[in-house]
Parts: structure tokens; C-alpha cells; sequence
């Protein structure tokens, strides 16, 4: 995408990309692209690379850690670490929790929690699904009763990412009643994941991957020094994050590195005795996704420039959201497709004996990549916020 | 009337589905999908004491006859309950013995095959060869009156399940030639067959298959020497019908579940069905299923009675794309109106999502139809 860089940007991408070169442990690569399951130490390994070279929380005010770069700068930085196959960022402690401690933090909570977030100390989960409030998160019942100077906490959150692997889980509780405006009586708290009370059950995927649980509080006690911004205001500390400014909601570099994947396993596999990426059918599938990323990189850039230069309307991030979502799964779905009969049989999680085939992992994978549309806001959600925030339609 | 079920289907379609409904409740399959053999034993008896594995079966050979309409509701009753039993694989290999087979063969393998006391699989794909049915390499040479087998088969559905193997090998011919194919008989147990068993994406088994300098008898060969092609493309065309049967039968289940889902799961104060904009997701999605019932009769139709080939192959592609197409847009759509709930291993409708998505790339991919339609000319 060279065209659209300006020479600053390019040099700044070139270090990117020769740092990454010599200091993406190959081990961590090669897990990433032959989409084996990452552990803990995974992340954190890669974090910690980060973290010791200054680059693991760009976004962070430079007092704190981050790096000053501009938000072009971060962008270019993102879309090379998901080229090259680093892991991803875990979001929970760097991109979300630091955010919030940032914005709302007390200065306790600041000097405790952000250097450990930052270095990797802790590894953080997001606690804001129930059984009955996804979508409508503001319907949340989980109780937070306050008896001196501790929370207890009663109830349940699901498909809470990475929960089984976390030391803390950041909770969006109810302190108050549910009043005329069910956003109102919603606490922000940071809740030890050792503490007595919690349970974690693992919920299975259909690809038969383990990174959601269901946790259980029961007669959980939080100190009241844990919870952020003020008692009943969690709903504020929520919507700043969902609205923070963020760069990478379109993973265009991850999504380059897939396509550039799949072209490479469509070449070898085989259709009437020639490469299945000589079919003109299989190609002409490849070519639409190929223009599709085309168009949502532009889109990504010109969203960037209207934010840097305050032209926001409100709805980027849906609509990058949405795009970016769409082609990751065009992505696996092309993928699978592209193995023909052999997509049918399934490598388990674990299996690296077929580690450098990854036929195997395709159509799991096919079925991992349905929760993109589904997360983070689901996409008719997406297509909700674009249709109040940019075109003003009635609710 | 021309497209409903007569009575005696319909009859034969409630016993199917008491049968499920009481020995295949989601619990109950997923024993079975774990367990070693990856089908049971007692429901294939069931299918058996039902007379489900002589549909398509003269009477002589102790079947019930019929063709694929007759055996479609059954399918659909399948399709409904994931069964992961081995019937499509073992009635699309019998069909290969009934209509190729000489007498001595269909004497003594299809009254088994109708009792349940024989599993047959099909050894047909080949590493590359995608779902080209003429690409096969697999070497079939004369020998002392009998042959020696040489070659890789890959993808064979049920292929551990079975007693019997038919297996596709070249007598003649190059690579892709339509000549020189032929069938053979293979016992798995003979000594240098080795197969490799692993499980599919939507809990069945599938096996590859490796030959090495298997002999066989004469009397293996099904059929005459040479001239297979056109029996495997009808056979093929046949599990192509039965399979869009099957379609019908998954996504009815899926949109029973969704549509359920949006008049129970409340979000804003309300049942999420009450929300426009997933109404009419629902619609396309029940508009999806009446298309493909209309297919699927289509496609068992025309491999029951049309005897034009290329018309034939024609409509049994045409009937594939758009269960392709229906199968990948109604499983995508009951995942995403579930939300999470929809991505658990603990619900259904996960499994009626993986069913689908074999189901599309089963006997050909859409892009595969979308070509034989194309270009499937006298
Ligand atoms: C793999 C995975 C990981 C996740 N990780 C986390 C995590 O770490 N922490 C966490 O808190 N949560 C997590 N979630 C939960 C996720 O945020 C929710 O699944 C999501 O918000 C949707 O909620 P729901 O599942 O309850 O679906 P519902 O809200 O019940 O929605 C069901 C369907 O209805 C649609 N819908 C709902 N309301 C409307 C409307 N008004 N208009 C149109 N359509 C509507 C939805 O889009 C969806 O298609 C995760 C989910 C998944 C699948």
C-alpha cells in the first residue's frame, strides 16, 4: 500500500517492520500462522518483547509508558505486527483496563495497576456479558451490595474471553436499583480473580476451543477501593471505552496476512491437474476479496485523516467494524473451500503432528471466525449505532 | 399430488422421527459421536428393523424398492437429528453393487446391506483430485486372474465404519481419461490396505485409504473392466439427491430453532424477533428453506427418472448450488440470530451449523455444480 504513505510514514514502517523482523520469536510466529492455540505464556512472552522495547502501549499518555506516535504512527504499527504474525494484543489489561484506570483512575489505582498492565504482571479479562444482558448490556443484574468498605458480589457473567488464563477481571455491577434510566445504579469495578467466591466454568466453542468461561460470584468481596470513577457511573467509564479512539477494529494487516495465505494454499492445492488458483471461479473469489480489503484499507486511511483532523461523524468505528469482520470470515470460509474434500476432517486443538499442514485447522477455524460478527458489539448492533449516531433515524 | 409424501412415506417418516426423537436426543448423539466407532450399533439395528436400509433395494434382493424419493423423507428425518450413523455412506456404495454389480455380488452383499449386518463405504476421492470424478490414479493391473491395487484414496466418508469397501482404480487410461475405470471389492482387512481414520468437522468419521500391492479376485471386479464412469457419476448423483434431502431436513431444524430463539430471548424489553431488522433475516431464511425443498425434489426426481444424462446432471447441479448456497446462508444466519449462544458446543444449533457446512462442500462444492451446470452439454 505503498502509495498511500508519505515517505515519514514509510521510514517509520521500515523500522517497524525490521524490529519485528529480528525480534518476533519465529516459535510464536509459526503458532500464529499454522492458527495453533496460543497459551497465557504465549501472550505475555510477546508482550513482555514489547513492553521491553517501549512499543506495548502506544496509545498510553508517554508519562505512563506510551510512545507518543501519532495515530497514523500506531495504525502503521498494528497493521505491521498483524502482518507478521505476532500474536494479538490482548485487549483486556493494555487496550481497555489501562484506558479506563487512564481516564477515571484513581491515583492509587494508576501507580498500582498500569505498570503492571503494562509489563504483563497481570493478565486482565473483561467481565460485562450475563445470561440475559448481551446486547442490552445496560440491563445487567449482577449485585454488588456494599457493607463497609467492600462490595459483595452476587451473580453471573458468560462468554467472559480468557478468564480461565486471568488474574483480574474488570466487572460492570449493579450498586443500585434499576431506575428510569437502567444505565444509572451501574459500578465499574478491578476484581481479583483469587478471590474466595469465584468459579470459573469453561464454555466449549464449536470448533471445540476453550476461551470462553462462565463466572460465578458468590458472596464475592471487593474492596470499595477497587471500584473506578464514582458508585452508579460505571456507564460512563463503559461508554468511554467503547467509544475510544482505537486504530486496529479493521485488523487489516492480520486480514493482509491471511489473504496473502491463502493465495499461496490455493497454489497448492490442485484442480484438474493444475493449481486450484488457476480455476477462474476460485479466482474470481479471491479477486473480490482482494478488492474488498483494497477498498476498507482506503476506507481505514480516510477514517484516520477525519479523526485526526476532527471530522469524525460518530460512526467509523461500526462501519470498520463491520468490513473488517465480513472479510476476516470471507477469509477462513475462501480457506476452507480452497481444501476441497480434505477440509472435512479436523486436526484437534492440540495436534502438532500436523503442525506444518494446516488443512486441518481450517474448517475449525471457519467456525471460530462466526463470533466476529457476534462480539464487540454485535453487527446488526454496529448497524443500530450507524443508523441513530451518522443518519439520525428514529429508535 | 406430485410433490407431497404418500401415505406410506409419510408413515414411514413418523417412524424415523419416534425413533430419533427417543433414542437421538442431543445428549444421547453426543455418546455416540465420542465413542470409539463413532456410530451405534443398536440404532443401526433400529434402521435396520425399520427397513430404512433396503430403500432403493429390489425386492429380490430382499429391499423395499423405491428410489430416492422414496428414501428422501427419511434423509430429511436425518437431517433434523444429525444422525451420524453411516447410511448415506453404505446406501450410495449398495447402489454401486445393485445397479454394476454382477448377480454372485448382488446375491450375497445386498441382502446383508438390507438386514444391517454389512457397512459398505465408498473409496472414491483422491488426494488433488478435488471432486473431479474421473481423476483416479489408482491402479488396477491384471495378475494371475485376479488384480494388484496400487494408489491413495483420501476423504472417504464412514470409510473406518465399513465391512466392505468399493473402490475406484484405473484398468486403463491415463489420469482424468472417461474410460478405464473400474470397480473393485475390497475387504479393509486385507493385507496392504491401511487406513487412517480421523473425525469430521460435524462429528462423523472419515478415513484415507492406502493400497499397496492389494490383491483381489476376479470376482472382485463390479461390473465390466473399464467402463465405471458413468455408473459412479449416477451413483454420486444419487448421494447428491439423498444428501439435499438431508439439507432440507438440517435447515428446517435450524430455522425452528432461530425462530424460537427470536420469540424467547428478550433484549431492550422485548423478544429480539420483535426487532424488523432480524424479521426479515428469518423470512430470507424460511424463503432459503422452500427453495431447497424445491430442489431437493428436483434432484430426487431427476436421478429417478431422468434418463438423459446431461439433463440429469444438469438439474442435479442445479439442485446442489442452491443447497450449497441455502445450507451456507441458513447456518450462518441461526448462528448469528443466537448470538453467543449460537458459537456453544452445548446447543444444537452449533451442530446443525457444522452439518451444513459439510453439506455444502459434500459431493462437490458450489463452485463444482456451478461448472458441471455450465458445462454439461450433449
Ligand atoms: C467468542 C466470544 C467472546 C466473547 N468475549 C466476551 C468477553 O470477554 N467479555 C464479555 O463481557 N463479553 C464477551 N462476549 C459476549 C458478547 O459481547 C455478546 O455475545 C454480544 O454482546 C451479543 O450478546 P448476546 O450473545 O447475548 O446476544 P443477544 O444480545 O441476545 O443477540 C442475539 C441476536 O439478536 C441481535 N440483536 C440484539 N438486539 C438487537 C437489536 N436491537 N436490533 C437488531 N438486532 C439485535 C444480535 O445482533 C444477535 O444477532 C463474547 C462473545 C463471544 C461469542
Amino acid at each position: 500500500m505503498d502509495l498511500d504513505y508519505s515517505p515519514d510514514e514509510l521510514a517509520f514502517r521500515d523500522l517497524v517492520r525490521t524490529w519485528l523482523r529480528a525480534n518476533l520469536p519465529a516459535d510464536l510466529r509459526d503458532k500464529v500462522t499454522h492458527y495453533r492455540s496460543l497459551v497465557r505464556d504465549d501472550y505475555l512472552r510477546w508482550q513482555r518483547i514489547l513492553a521491553a522495547k517501549g512499543w506495548v502501549a502506544p496509545a498510553w499518555p508517554t508519562e505512563w509508558g506510551g510512545t507518543g506516535w501519532s495515530i497514523m504512527q500506531r495504525h502503521i504499527f498494528e497493521e505491521e505486527c498483524g502482518y507478521a504474525g505476532a500474536p494479538p494484543i490482548v485487549p483486556f489489561g493494555l487496550l481497555m483496563c489501562g484506558p479506563v484506570l487512564i481516564k477515571f483512575g484513581s491515583a492509587a489505582q494508576k501507580q498500582h495497576f498500569l505498570p503492571r498492565i503494562y509489563r504483563g504482571d497481570d493478565f486482565w479479562c473483561q467481565g460485562y456479558s450475563e445470561p440475559g444482558s448481551g446486547s442490552d448490556l445496560a440491563s445487567l443484574r449482577m449485585a454488588a451490595v456494599r457493607k463497609g468498605d467492600h462490595y459483595v458480589l452476587n451473580g453471573q457473567k458468560i462468554w467472559t474471553t480468557f478468564a480461565h488464563m486471568a488474574d483480574w477481571i474488570f466487572c460492570l455491577v449493579r450498586t443500585g436499583a434499576e431506575s428510569d434510566r437502567r444505565q444509572d445504579g451501574i459500578s465499574f469495578l478491578l476484581v481479583d480473580m483469587k478471590s474466595p467466591g469465584i468459579t470459573v466454568r469453561p464454555l466449549v466453542l464449536m470448533d471445540g476451543g476453550h476461551e470462553v468461561n462462565e463466572v460465578f460470584f458468590d458472596e464475592v468481596k471487593v474492596p470499595v477501593a477497587n471500584r473506578v470513577h464514582e458508585e452508579g457511573k460505571g456507564w460512563t467509564v463503559a461508554k468511554y471505552l467503547l467509544g475510544h479512539e482505537r486504530t486496529n477494529t479493521a485488523r487489516l494487516g492480520t486480514s493482509m496476512r491471511e489473504f496473502e495465505t491463502l493465495k499461496a494454499y490455493a497454489a497448492r492445492q490442485r484442480k484438474d491437474g493444475r493449481p486450484l488458483s488457476d480455476d477462474p471461479r476460485f479466482c474470481d473469489q479471491v479477486a473480490r476479496l482482494e478488492i474488498e480489503l483494497l477498498a476498507l484499507s482506503i476506507t481505514n486511511l480516510r477514517f484516520l485523516e477525519a479523526i485526526i483532523s476532527g471530522r469524525s461523524n460518530g460512526a467509523e468505528a461500526s462501519i470498520l467494524k463491520i468490513k473488517g469482520t465480513e472479510i476476516q470470515q470471507t477469509l477462513t470460509e475462501l480457506m476452507m473451500q480452497a481444501a476441497g474434500p480434505s477440509m472435512q476432517a479436523i486436526a484437534s486443538a492440540d495436534d502438532t503432528a500436523a503442525a506444518d499442514d494446516i488443512t486441518g485447522a481450517l474448517a475449525r477455524r471457519y467456525c471460530n471466525y462466526r463470533k466476529t460478527t457476534i462480539y464487540a458489539g454485535s453487527n446488526e448492533i454496529q448497524r443500530n449505532i450507524i443508523a441513530k449516531q451518522m443518519l439520525g433515524l428514529p429508535s | 399430488m406430485k410433490f407431497a409424501c404418500d401415505e406410506e412415506q409419510s408413515l414411514l417418516a413418523d417412524s424415523v422421527r419416534r425413533l430419533l426423537a427417543h433414542d437421538y436426543g442431543f445428549e444421547a448423539r453426543r455418546e455416540i459421536v465420542t465413542s470409539t466407532t463413532g456410530y451405534s450399533a443398536s440404532v443401526w439395528k433400529a434402521f435396520a428393523d425399520l427397513g430404512l436400509l433396503g430403500l432403493g433395494i429390489v425386492l429380490e434382493h430382499g429391499g423395499f424398492g423405491g428410489g430416492a424419493l422414496a428414501c428422501a423423507p427419511v434423509l430429511e428425518a436425518f437431517g433434523e437429528a444429525l444422525v451420524v450413523e453411516p447410511y448415506l455412506a453404505t446406501v450410495t456404495a449398495a447402489q454401486l453393487v445393485a445397479r454394476g454389480g454382477t448377480t454372485a455380488q448382488r446375491e450375497t452383499i445386498l441382502p446383508r446391506v438390507v438386514e444391517g449386518t454389512l457397512r459398505l463405504a465408498f473409496a472414491q476421492t483422491e488426494p488433488g483430485a478435488r471432486y473431479d470424478l474421473a481423476e483416479v490414479s489408482t491402479l488396477a493391473r491384471a495378475s494371475g486372474g485376479g488384480y494388484v491395487i496400487d494408489g491413495q484414496k483420501c476423504a472417504i466418508v464412514h470409510g473406518s465404519c465399513a465391512d466392505l469397501l468399493v473402490v475406484s482404480a484405473r484398468t486403463s487410461g491415463q489420469v482424468r481419461d472417461p474410460t478405464g475405470i473400474s470397480l473393485f471389492l475390497i475387504d479393509p482387512r486385507a493385507n496392504g490396505v491401511t487406513m487412517r481414520s480421523s473425525r469430521t468437522l460435524d462429528g462423523l468419521r472419515i478415513a484415507d485409504l492406502s493400497l499397496a500391492g492389494v490383491q483381489v479376485a476376479a470376482e472382485a471386479l463390479v461390473g465390466s473392466a473399464g467402463s465405471a464412469l458413468p455408473l459412479i457419476e449416477s451413483v454420486v448423483d444419487y448421494a447428491t439427491a439423498l444428501l439435499c434431502a438431508e439439507a432440507v431436513g438440517a435447515i428446517a431444524s435450524a430455522n425452528a430453532a432461530t425462530l424460537d430463539y427470536l420469540k424467547t430471548r428478550r433484549q431492550f424489553g422485548a423478544p429480539i424477533g420483535s426487532f424488523q431488522a432480524l424479521q426479515h433475516r428469518m423470512v430470507d431464511m424460511v424463503i432459503s428453506h422452500e427453495q431447497v425443498k424445491s430442489m431437493a425434489w428436483l434432484a430426487c426426481t431427476s436421478v429417478d427418472s431422468e434418463r438423459d444424462e446431461v439433463k440429469r446432471k444438469r438439474m442435479v447441479s442445479a439442485a446442489k448450488v442452491k443447497v450449497a448456497e441455502a445450507a451456507r446462508h441458513v447456518s450462518q444466519e441461526s448462528v448469528q440470530l443466537h448470538g453467543g449462544m449460537g458459537m456453544s458446543d452445548e446447543l444444537k444449533i452449533s451442530h446443525t451449523f457444522r452439518r451444513l457446512t459439510m453439506i455444502a462442500q459434500l459431493c462437490g462444492d458450489a463452485n463444482h455444480h456451478l461448472e458441471r451446470f455450465t458445462h454439461s452439454k450433449r
